[in-house]
This record gives structure tokens, C-alpha cells and sequence, in this order.
């Protein structure tokens, strides 16, 4: 247990330090890795809750997928890259004042709300045949198979979406 | 402090959402923008699943997934419409696209 809390604090602190730099650094492609670490320790953290699939999930789309996208968006519109100077917009000092709020607000109602529960110990859910992943796709495919449905038509649709949006000939 | 608490997981999300919150209004790159919005979406999934090992209940990683998904959809999209602003203003800094301003 104790272990489980040592490894907690040591990814989360590189979460944040990481989020921080992506949010701060002036240089776009440095900001794209720092998110890849985050992602990184996103995905321990769902490890860490017992949500192996989740994990999984985590790394190959958003790790594999979402920032190689982000990465040839970042290639493709590189006017700013080679001056780093003026990323930040000169009302940066109203986001620093709504985050520290909203930090604040949020972290005094959790504190209030949830002050001393523990998680279970046993955070594997009540499975079929013991792995989280079976009852999830048993879950997915019986209890949630409308959403699912709607989720891939969304999916279609956006990829259409954005391959209408980006092309060249019009 | 044996345990894993509830709030250690919930917090490190709220952490995570404020930064996002910085980072959608401080920047000035529509890239820096889009890359902030995951930072938020992330911090949303930390918050599922968390809820979702509390009550021992795989609803919670039903819908991380589902947005998981969601964001892919919002991502290439996203992408496909700076590349257009890109494409029609060789910038793409967010000060710059103002003409719904009157």
C-alpha cells in the first residue's frame, strides 16, 4: 500500500510539472513532448485504478494517435516555430486568476466532500472470469451498445468532417 | 496514509483541469489551444475512472473510453479547421481571427 502511495506522488508531481510546461514553454514542439508525458502518467495513474484496458487504450490513441496528429498539425502550420517568442497573449494574467480560482473552489469542495474516503482495496469490479477487460466489453456490448453505435457514427462523421474541411480543391 | 485515498486522484484532476483552463485562455497558438483541451479531457478521465474503482462499477471506464473517442473526433476536426485558417491567413495565432468581431 505504501509503495502504491510512493509511486502515486512521484508520477503525479511529473504530471504537473509537465502540464505546467506545456502550458508555459515557448516552444510548440516541446510543448507536444512535455503532453506526451502527461499522457504517459495519465495512463499510470488508470493503472494504478485498476483500469488496465483503459491504460492501454490511453497510450495508443492519444500517445499513438492524438499527438502524431498534433505533431503534423504543429508541421504544417509552422510559421511560429522558428520565432518562440509571444505564445502567450498579453490577458494571460485573467487565466492565471480563473485557474487559481477554479483550482481553489474545486479543491476546497473535494476536500470537503471527500475528505478521508479510501478507495477499496480491492478496486477490481465485480468481474466475469476475473479481468476487468472482460466485463468492460461485456459492458460495452449489452448495457452501452446504443452509445457505442453512436459513438462510431460520431467517430465517421467527424473524419468525414475534417477530410471535407482540410481538402485543397474547391 | 496506508491507502489510496479518493481525494488524492480527484485533486491531482482538479490540478490538471486548471492548468487545461490556463492554458485554453492564456495561449496564443491555435495548436497550444487544442493541446490545453486534452490536458481538460484528460483531467475529466482521471475523474471517471476514480469514481468508477470507488464504487467498484466499470461505468466509469465505459465512458472513459467513450471519451477517449470523442476526443479523437474533436482532435481531427480541430485540426482540419486551423489548417484552413492557416491556409487562408498564414498565421495561426488566435488574436488574428477576430472578424466575428464587429
Amino acid at each position: 500500500m505504501v509503495a502504491q502511495n510512493i509511486f502515486f506522488y512521484v508520477i503525479a508531481a511529473g504530471m504537473v510539472g509537465a502540464a505546467v510546461a506545456v502550458v508555459t514553454t515557448r516552444n510548440v514542439v516541446r510543448a507536444a513532448l512535455y503532453l506526451i508525458a502527461v499522457f504517459a502518467g495519465v495512463a499510470a495513474q488508470f493503472i494504478l485504478l485498476a483500469a488496465e484496458f483503459v491504460a492501454v487504450t490511453q497510450v495508443l490513441i492519444y500517445i499513438g494517435a492524438i499527438m502524431v496528429l498534433m505533431l503534423f498539425g504543429i508541421m504544417l502550420t509552422r510559421a511560429r516555430i522558428g520565432r518562440d517568442v509571444d505564445m502567450t497573449n498579453d490577458h494571460w494574467w485573467v487565466g492565471v486568476g480563473t485557474a487559481l480560482l477554479l483550482a481553489a473552489v474545486m479543491a476546497y469542495s473535494l476536500i470537503d466532500r471527500w475528505g478521508d474516503d479510501a478507495l477499496p482495496v480491492d478496486r477490481q469490479v465485480n468481474s466475469v472470469g476475473g479481468s476487468n477487460t472482460a466485463t468492460v466489453s461485456d459492458s460495452i456490448f449489452s448495457q452501452y451498445l446504443i452509445p457505442f453505435e453512436i459513438v462510431s457514427v460520431l467517430l465517421l462523421a467527424a473524419l468525414v468532417g475534417a477530410i471535407v474541411i482540410a481538402r485543397k480543391d474547391r | 496514509m496506508d491507502d489510496l485515498m479518493l481525494n488524492q486522484f480527484l485533486l491531482l484532476a482538479a490540478i490538471l483541469f486548471s492548468i487545461g483552463v490556463y492554458g485554453v485562455i492564456a495561449r496564443k497558438n491555435t495548436v497550444m489551444v487544442l493541446m490545453s483541451i486534452e490536458l481538460i479531457l484528460n483531467a475529466v478521465n482521471i475523474n471517471l475512472l476514480t469514481f468508477g474503482a470507488a464504487n467498484r462499477d466499470v461505468a466509469g471506464a465505459v465512458f472513459a473510453l467513450f471519451v477517449i473517442a470523442v476526443a479523437a473526433a474533436e482532435v481531427g476536426v480541430g485540426l482540419a479547421m486551423v489548417l484552413i485558417i492557416y491556409r487562408n491567413r498564414q498565421s495561426v495565432d488566435l488574436d488574428e481571427v477576430d472578424s466575428m468581431r464587429g
